[in-house]
């Protein structure tokens, strides 16, 4: 039989596999254990979780590759790992190691001001940030195969996911109400490639995947992204920042499955432990903000 | 009649097996409880991870419906993760399995995804044109127990069985445009034609 790998079928195909899981950060392999255990249906690589890099500052870069061997071995779920917006030398070295998929992050320092990854000279998927509609569709038209939200990561703070993901179906359901010649003025204000455009407008949703992420903490935060429109959450510094990891993740995971069911939702957030602490997004001087990084 | 097909919607892409089985003529659910589960002719366990399935069934009941399901004349296909739940036994790592087909998986046991590939088959019970295949970190059936018939096979390896009611497939049929493995599912449903429990 003739094979192929890495086409796009493959790539969304992986994104589909994890519809209604939660992708956790882990930054070894105790914490990915717990992950697993959990129930994650993948978990991201990294060195720090973004909390801590709000916390350290300096430059943020791909996590080191013993790091990222240690996490693979740890575990049978997908392993994720960040590169830095731009920087396709760090997704060339992840896709050597066999990470499953590479998420372009504004959450790392980025690499490049102007151009984000080619996506589609490479064999893993890619998953990458988006703040509104226009950001989604560039990001898929350079071969993204997997959209989150960006929320604004570290905070524990949902404000921001819950707005990006509002944006994000608002202008995908106005799309759909627009005569095909209106398409055209509406790509160039987008800022967005005109065929993507146009299948949007036909089907009412992205051609890839639609996950949420950036400062979901708690199971009813997991459960609303869902409602909103989410196919499934990343989840950062919300678990392992938190009193009770283990437990904290596993009612993340069932929120996510059972985020149409209050009396579920109620069972599992008892005696959950402290949440992380968060932070309110409009004390934070825009210099702070991760989700303005990406163009 | 219609049958009313479950999928399994605990995680994974249960969106696209509820899609497929419309295209294919069932009246397509999602189940995420033992009460709808106990409504089913038959029941799809989609792709998903296998790990995160089994940590959310816990405790939930669900498996000894699914029990039912097949012990009332109702059909289960289960696909990728699916087929991992549907095995008597998984290796590498072993990890818990349901038992209702004799047969042995190995979890992702062509590598990560970096190895899925695509590709296809002679269609083989399902006619002469070739069955799109897509293989997304996926399981291999090791080992086939007496009594269960291979429906399809990529290098001499089987990669469609079937025992009486219960199906277990390693490919995503779901995600390709080709709706023959998925009609079949319905006709099996059809055939036997399950009552539905506690009527």
């Amino acid at each position: 039989m003739e094979t192929a790998t890495g086409t796009l079928r493959l790539k969304t195909g992986l994104a589909e596999m994890l519809k209604g899981g939660v992708i956790m950060d882990v930054v070894n392999a105790e914490q990915a254990r717990i992950a697993e255990a959990a129930g994650a249906a993948a978990v991201m690589a990294l060195e720090r979780v973004p909390a801590d890099i709000r916390a350290h500052g300096g430059v943020a870069r791909m996590a080191g590759v013993s790091k990222i061997r240690e996490i693979q071995e740890a575990v049978s779920i997908p392993v994720m790992a960040k590169c830095r917006i731009g920087h396709f030398v760090e997704a060339e070295m992840l896709q050597e190691m066999g990470v499953d998929f590479i998420d372009e992050s504004e959450v790392l320092t980025p690499a490049d001001e102007a151009h984000h990854v080619d996506k589609f000279a490479f064999r893993v998927p890619f998953v990458c940030g988006a703040r509104d509609l226009g950001e989604a569709l560039r990001r898929i038209g350079e071969g993204a195969a997997l959209i989150r939200t960006k929320g604004e990561a570290g905070t524990g703070n949902v404000v921001e996911a819950v707005r990006h993901m509002r944006q994000i179906m608002s202008q995908m359901r106005r799309l759909t109400t627009l005569r095909p010649e209106e398409l055209m003025a509406e790509a160039k204000n987008l800022g967005a490639p005109y065929e993507i455009v146009r299948l949007v407008a036909e089907t009412g949703k992205l051609p890839v995947p639609n996950f949420a992420a950036g400062g979901i903490a708690t199971p009813a935060d997991a459960a609303l992204m869902m409602k909103l429109g989410a196919q499934s959450n990343f989840v950062g510094s919300g678990i392992f920042k938190s009193g009770d990891p283990a437990r904290r993740a596993a009612a993340i995971v069932k929120a996510t499955t059972h985020f149409a069911d209050p009396k579920v939702l109620v069972e599992i957030s008892a005696d959950l432990g402290e949440p992380m602490v968060g932070i309110e997004i409009d004390r934070k001087p825009e210099a702070q903000l991760l989700q303005t990084r990406g163009w | 009649m219609n049958p009313t097909i479950g999928v399994l919607a605990l995680q994974g892409d249960f969106a696209a097996h509820v899609a497929a089985l419309g295209d294919a003529g069932a009246r397509a659910v999602e189940c995420r409880t033992v009460a709808q589960v106990n409504a089913v002719n038959g029941l799809v366990i989609p792709g998903g991870e296998s790990t995160t399935l089994l940590r959310l069934l816990d405790g939930t009941g669900i498996e000894g419906a699914v029990r039912a399901l097949v012990a009332r004349g109702g059909a289960v296909f289960g696909t990728c993760a699916g087929a991992i739940l549907v095995a008597r036994e998984t290796v590498r790592p072993a990890q818990a399995a349901w038992g209702l087909l004799d047969i042995t998986v190995e979890r992702n046991a062509y590598g990560r995804q970096v190895d899925s590939f695509e590709g296809a088959v002679p269609g083989g019970p399902f006619g002469a044109a070739p069955l799109p295949l897509i293989f997304i970190r996926a399981p291999r059936i090791r080992r086939v127990g007496p009594g269960v018939e291979t429906l399809l096979a990529l290098a001499g390896e089987p990669i469609l069985v079937r025992a009486g009611r219960v199906l277990a497939g390693t490919f995503h049929p779901e995600l390709t445009g080709d709706r023959r493995v998925h009609r079949a599912f319905v006709e099996l449903c059809v055939a036997r034609g399950a009552e539905v429990a506690g009527r």
